[in-house]
């Protein structure tokens, strides 16, 4: 059982109460002989996901089952002056219909309603319909009738800080507090900087584009409801629905076995997993909504554009002197709660620097809400601190990687506390360091119109340190197996097999004889959302210390059995051994067996991360990039890239995690942007048309050059997260090798052809930023 | 009920013949899903985007979102859930296995349903006509140089049977 400590102090709301799990376990060294984890192993779910017989939430079908659609707003801002849902109601096939005249008072989204009398984005929720079929459902959105009195609105961050603007909500266009962190003093920074470099960059909204939309099937039977959804958190959207709906938590269960996609988006819950509960409840029958993919690329998040105008300062021989950045970013119509945006944050952190100034100021603008995608922040913020490094690096005639090494930083300067493994960025120069020389030394090779380059980019990450707690269970099974149970989720990352991976790594057990069992509520203990790059690094302790406390039992019964103590006892690949004498005295199967229908069971807990130390994940890439100077198009070849990521729990998974975020990478470089026409409030591209995720023709060649030192400060496995990192380089490294190869810089991001030709025409017009 | 005319419509669907009644604007993707239960095809994009609906119709790679049911009669349909025999995988579904040929999966039908249909009509694609043959599917898990070593080894896999 997992033990605990619990305090008491005096806090703003009385006295609260800290409790500390202890996992019972030492963290496995760098030494440590494994042989399961840092192994390559298929995905536990593969044979299901290449059937297609993986149940995602849309896939659900049950008996009596109706199908959902929302009717969204037409208009970026307007009041609600009348709904009649009569004609829908009587509709062929329709068994329910919410608007405000039925569910008038759910809150929602800050001061918000779920069907709200001001509608703030087009695509913003109106009514929602359940009929026999999805055409039934649309049908039926056509028949009701809603009279809106439009309202000016504002479409981007200048539009809705001009004077002039229109309120957006009672209090003002800016969403919560403005964010300002000082140290040191900026104005003696930038007197000490013999070289002062700057410049203003944005960033779009890039759409998750999850292929899975947001969505759940939905069944309020009695008092009690059903929920499989399509999130990254059943936990959050069990107790978010429960409280919206007047249900207690035990009465809620959320389901999800598989998911297509969510990068953050599905952190949540969402309106439609209200929606669809509510018109299940009102039908009686089970309610299927899933969205379709305008709705999903309008009113289910976004990446936040920002726009940063960013100052560093510097000495002549690189170091940094001062470091400034005042930013706005672009939180939509509503604040969602699920932003954590912190594009300040890799400015304070990356490099050494004593005088920093940092200003980020939330902006709400007549467009869908933004929420986290895939390291929220950091991939807005890299993409224009890396590009005045490269700059400053040009500027100094210093090498980009020697510039880094001038400015390293070993601690945390926000809170003055060491890193875990303060070396993890220096480890990623140094991987990526060879590649990056042998690239030079191939760029400009390319014809006349086609210029190469080439670019590096290096990252920190506030993620991918787990977030504690987090729990698992196991059992014994009378045959030696064992069953791993709990409540986090595979949001299709490659969580089960790497959770599986430390169960066999503890026990001693080959991977075959570990099932696991995850995503449901009703049956594994609570465990949080999958974000922050977190799941591996929480829940794979709390699984360890289940499988040590299970194996202590074991190796009790297995003592008992050979007449002798249990410390001269260890499991190797399911054989007891004595005084580690191989071959083994007996099997764990047959350990099981004597004492079977009895069971062994064991509980872990996530203990919480060091307190007097700082966990972050780091990571460094260079590009290799093709431009043709008459149509702009940019070719990525070749990126190599290295991440600290601490212990390499599966090479296999992490590689492919490393592959996914660059593809991703080289979609916010180069194609994806939302487009809007601020005159009229559209988003003109919510498609996979006209919104241009990557294809497999447009990818480079990438090389993933593995660190795999474990961090056994961070937690007892070593292993910290990956999912997010990969990601936050990539723009940089392209823009910078664009910048190599054609002398020209651009700020704003994507790197499209209009932009590309647009900065060469202005290039040759001034003769300006040649080399 | 409806306000719509069904119409009978009879589809030859993984060797098997079945009769259904369709409103003349249900898709071949919708007819799958809903009135099937055939769920291993997907819906992502609905209008031809993205091929996470793939099928294969009379051995050709067809995005099924862009088909009316009703012009389907009589042709020969093969979804994901058609391939394997029994218990046993076809070799491209051993390969996106072995290759990690995806994560989340839920392109991975498609994927596999455009490379069936390749391999059908050539059995030793190059490396170039397996990229061309998924050029049409999106995986935005990015997966990509796998699903291309997936085609690789299922060819190879295919042609040492």
């Amino acid at each position: 059982m997992p033990a605990f400590k619990i305090s008491t102090k005096e806090g703003k709301n009385g006295v609260e109460l800290e409790l500390i799990e202890d996992e019972g376990v030492t963290s496995w060294s760098s030494t440590t002989p494994m042989h399961v984890v840092g192994k390559p192993h298929p995905r536990l779910e593969g044979r299901e996901k290449v059937t297609g017989r993986a149940q995602y939430a849309s896939d659900v079908r049950l008996p009596g089952q109706l199908y959902a659609r929302v009717l969204r707003s037409p208009h970026p801002h307007a009041r609600i002056v009348s709904i009649d849902t009569s004609k829908a109601e009587a509709a062929p096939g329709v068994r329910a219909v919410l608007s405000r005249l039925n569910v008038p008072d759910m809150d929602w989204f800050e001061e918000g309603k779920l069907f709200d009398s001001t509608v703030r984005y087009i695509g913003d929720e109106v009514a929602a319909v359940a009929a026999e079929s999805e055409e039934q459902a649309d049908d039926a959105l056509h028949l009701i009738e809603v009279t809106y009195e439009p309202l000016p609105f504002a479409m981007s961050d200048r539009a809705a800080l001009a004077d002039d603007a229109p309120q957006i909500h009672p209090d003002g266009n800016v969403a919560g507090e403005v964010q300002e962190y000082e140290r040191g003093d900026l104005a003696t920074g930038f007197r000490q900087a013999d070289v002062i470099v700057e410049g203003e960059f944005t960033t779009q909204a890039a759409l998750h584009n999850s292929l899975e939309a947001h969505g759940c099937t939905a069944f309020w039977d009695g008092d009690h409801l059903t929920i499989w959804a399509s999130t990254q958190a059943v936990f959050v959207v069990r107790e978010q629905v429960a409280e919206k709906v007047g249900l207690p938590q035990h009465r809620v269960r959320v389901i999800k076995e598989h998911m297509g996609g969510g990068f953050g988006a599905k952190q949540i819950a969402w309106k439609p997993d209200v929606i669809a509960s509510l018109l299940s409840k009102q039908a009686g029958r089970p309610v299927q909504l899933i969205l379709d993919r305008r709705a999903e690329n309008l009113a289910s998040g976004n990446r936040n554009p920002t726009r940063q105008r960013v100052r560093l300062g510097a000495k002549r021989d690189g170091t940094l002197t001062a470091i400034e950045a005042v930013i706005t970013q672009e939180v939509g119509a509503y604040r969602t709660g699920g932003e954590a945006s912190n594009v300040s944050g890799t400015y304070k952190s990356l490099y050494r620097c004593a005088n920093v100034h940092t200003k980020q100021t939330a902006v709400y603008t007549n467009t869908g809400p933004a929420v986290a995608f895939r390291a929220p922040g950091y991939v807005e913020a890299a993409f224009a601190l890396e590009q005045l490094m490269d700059e400053l690096a040009h500027r100094l005639e210093l090498d980009p990687i020697t510039l880094r090494e001038r400015n390293y930083v070993d601690h945390d300067q926000e809170t003055d506390k060491p890193y875990t493994l303060p070396e993890g960025l220096q480890l990623s120069y140094d991987q990526v360091a060879p590649a990056f020389a042998e690239m030079r030394q191939e760029r400009n090779s390319g014809g006349d119109a086609k210029r190469r380059g080439v670019g590096f980019a290096a990252h920190d990450w506030m993620g991918g340190h787990g977030d504690p707690p987090g729990y698992a269970q196991v059992e014994l099974n009378g045959d030696g197996t064992v069953n791993v149970i709990t409540g986090t989720q595979d949001i299709g990352s490659g969580t089960r097999t790497g959770l599986a991976q430390v169960a066999a790594e503890e026990l001693g057990l080959p991977m075959e004889a570990i099932s696991l069992q995850l995503g449901d509520t009703a049956v594994g203990p609570y465990s949080p959302v999958s974000s922050g790059s977190a799941t591996q690094a929480t829940i794979g302790p709390a699984i360890r210390a289940a499988a040590a406390d299970l194996k202590r039992q074991i190796l009790d019964v297995a003592a008992a059995l050979l007449e002798t103590r249990a410390d001269r006892l260890t499991i190797e690949d399911g054989q007891v051994l004595v005084d580690g004498k191989r071959p083994g005295e007996v099997s764990v199967a047959e350990v099981a067996g004597k004492i079977a229908p009895h069971m062994l069971r064991a509980e872990g807990a996530r203990g919480p991360n060091p307190d007097e130390q700082i966990i972050r994940t780091f990571g460094a890439q260079c590009a290799a990039i093709e431009v043709d100077t008459e149509t702009g198009e940019i070719t990525v070849q070749r990126v190599v890239t290295a991440h600290d990521c601490g212990r390499i729990v599966n090479p296999t998974l992490v590689d492919s995690q490393i592959i996914g975020g660059i593809v991703q990478g080289v979609g916010f470089a180069l194609t994806e942007e939302r487009i809007t026409d601020d005159a009229r409030g559209y988003v003109l591209n919510p498609n996979l048309e006209n919104y241009h995720v990557p294809t497999v023709q447009d990818i480079p060649v990438i090389e993933h050059r593995h660190i795999n030192v474990p961090d056994s400060k961070a937690n007892s496995t070593g292993a910290k997260g990956i999912g997010e990192p990969p990601l936050i380089p990539t723009a940089p490294a392209i823009a910078n090798a664009v910048y190599d190869a054609i002398g020209v810089r651009i700020h704003e991001a994507p790197l499209t052809r209009q932009r590309v030709l647009a900065a060469l025409a202005e290039r040759n017009a001034t003769g300006e930023g040649t080399r | 009920m409806s306000t719509h005319a069904h119409v009978p419509i009879s589809l030859s669907i993984n060797g098997s013949d079945v009769a259904l009644l369709v409103e003349p604007r249900r898709t071949l993707l919708d007819v799958l899903r809903h009135d099937l239960a055939l769920t291993g095809t997907k819906k992502v994009c609905d209008q031809g985007n993205c091929g996470a609906c793939t099928v294969e119709i009379d051995g050709r790679a067809v995005y099924s979102c862009l088909t009316l049911a009703v012009d389907c009669t009589d042709r020969q349909i093969t979804t994901i859930e058609g391939i394997s025999h029994g218990n046993e995988l076809h070799p491209l579904q051993e390969a996106f296995i072995e290759a990690d040929g995806f994560q989340c999966g839920y392109c991975t039908s498609g994927q596999i349903m455009s490379l069936h249909a390749l391999l059908g009509q050539e059995t030793s694609p190059t490396e170039d006509q397996i990229e061309r043959a998924v050029s049409g599917n999106l995986c935005r898990c990015g997966a990509y140089p796998n699903i291309i070593k997936a085609g690789q080894l299922a060819a190879s896999m295919a042609s040492g049977d």
